[in-house]
């Protein structure tokens, strides 16, 4: 199986490890990820006000060239997960939306949302199977105990992103199970940690990752897993996290399958 | 029409939300992780839009407080999406010359070695135009 694959601006960068470790365990699980030509940062936030056009043009370019690939389009980062899952539903089903970005962009076929949008994570679940991926696991991570923070974007909003159940997600959970580890279900796993406040406010983000660090010590972490690199940037700024450090979920996977030290970047 | 009025019309409008559609349940202030922090609380804001008057949403510290954590649209009962309209009035604002609430020049001494270029991005496209 070949996914077209978004890495997004960061993954480039101050998150090169979520984007290694991901490649070298698609590679082992059996599905190749093929980065896309020439995509463009998607913004990071999705461009709410029903007038923008232009601020969703990236996605709609990424989107595209997935489809004439005819491939699924991947992501990894939460942020890129989130525009470009809610832009191709905007074009899906936002006429207005859909009709003024197409003329703009003037393809050879206007693009209407065919793409289906999918996170590496719902690929483990839905596609690999978490039963098959406990098989695959040579490492296990037996005796962690491993909490989920799984934040806002990826979740919310629900009926659109069709991630997990907004409320109670569980796909994080199963995965640290079938990498061997015990999940660590705590309150606080769904709850923003500030997001793009903590470039200007920083003391307000920290309270906020204060709290959730406070509640997943309290229930008995070791170790927390994001899918997203400002949440795990405006994590590790707490004190919280150096009693509970804080890893991308591709990282723990790579060293369960075994591949973590020979890609280590 | 009245300036405020047709601004609260924009709103609206940019918002693609029916603030008339609130029943004031409260459910998306009770959900706002930056409550404490807003003057005017998201179930405040929805009647403000309601009630024609932006030029206190237009000064309200709020519209930079919202984490666009999508809580309070996704517990809504109503649909209304308070997060779009504070979004919104935001829109209004940074759509004006000289309303950024991010300068260029204020980034270099925001930096650390581990600050994200997500960081960057999101912050740049919430705080400006």
């Amino acid at each position: 199986m070949k996914y077209s694959y978004y890495p997004g601006c960061t993954l480039k960068n101050k998150a090169k490890d979520l984007d290694v470790y991901a490649r070298a365990c698609a590679e082992k699980l059996g599905f190749e990820l093929e980065e896309i030509s020439e995509w463009q940062c998607c913004g990071g936030v999705y461009p709410l006000g029903s007038d923008e056009i232009a601020t969703k043009l990236a996605s709609v370019r990424a989107l595209n060239e997935a489809k004439e690939k005819g491939q699924d389009l991947l992501t990894l980062c939460s942020a890129c997960h989130h525009v470009l899952k809610r832009v191709n539903d905007d074009m899906k089903h936002v006429e207005d939306i859909r009709t003024r970005a197409n003329n703009y962009m003037q393809l050879a076929e206007p693009y209407q949302g065919e793409t289906k949008v999918v996170h590496y994570l719902e690929v483990l679940r839905d596609v690999v199977g978490f039963d098959a991926l406990r098989e695959k696991v040579t490492h296990p991570l037996t005796g962690k105990k491993i909490g989920a923070y799984y934040g806002c974007l990826v979740l919310r909003p629900g009926k659109i992103l069709e991630f997990d159940d907004p409320e109670n997600p569980s796909v994080m959970e199963d995965f640290i199970r079938a990498l061997g580890a015990e999940p660590v279900v705590y309150p606080y796993r769904n709850e923003c940690c500030g997001g793009y406040i903590s470039l200007k406010e920083k003391e307000l983000s920290r309270t906020m990752t204060d709290r959730i660090l406070e509640s997943a010590s309290g229930f008995g972490a070791d170790m927390l897993i994001t899918a997203c690199p400002l949440c795990r940037y405006n994590l590790n700024k707490s004190a919280g996290s150096e009693a509970v450090p804080v890893y991308y979920f591709t990282e723990l996977l790579a060293e369960a399958l075994g591949v973590k030290e020979e890609v280590s970047p | 029409m009245t300036k405020a009025e047709k601004q609260a019309e924009l709103i609206r409008e940019i918002s693609g939300t029916d603030p008339y559609k609130c029943m004031k349940c409260g459910k998306c202030s009770a959900s706002c992780p930056s409550f404490d922090e807003m003057d005017i609380k998201p179930h405040q804001f929805v009647s403000y839009v309601l009630h024609d008057e932006v030029e206190a949403l237009a000064e309200s510290k709020s519209l930079w407080k919202c984490l666009s954590c999508f809580a309070c649209v996704e517990r809504c009962p109503r649909d209304v999406k308070p997060g779009k309209l504070i979004d919104a009035a935001r829109q209004l604002v940074v759509r004006q010359r000289g309303q950024d609430y991010l300068k260029a020049d204020e980034i270099p001494q925001l930096l650390d070695p581990d600050l994200p270029q997500q960081l960057l991005v999101s912050a740049y496209r919430r705080y400006r135009r």
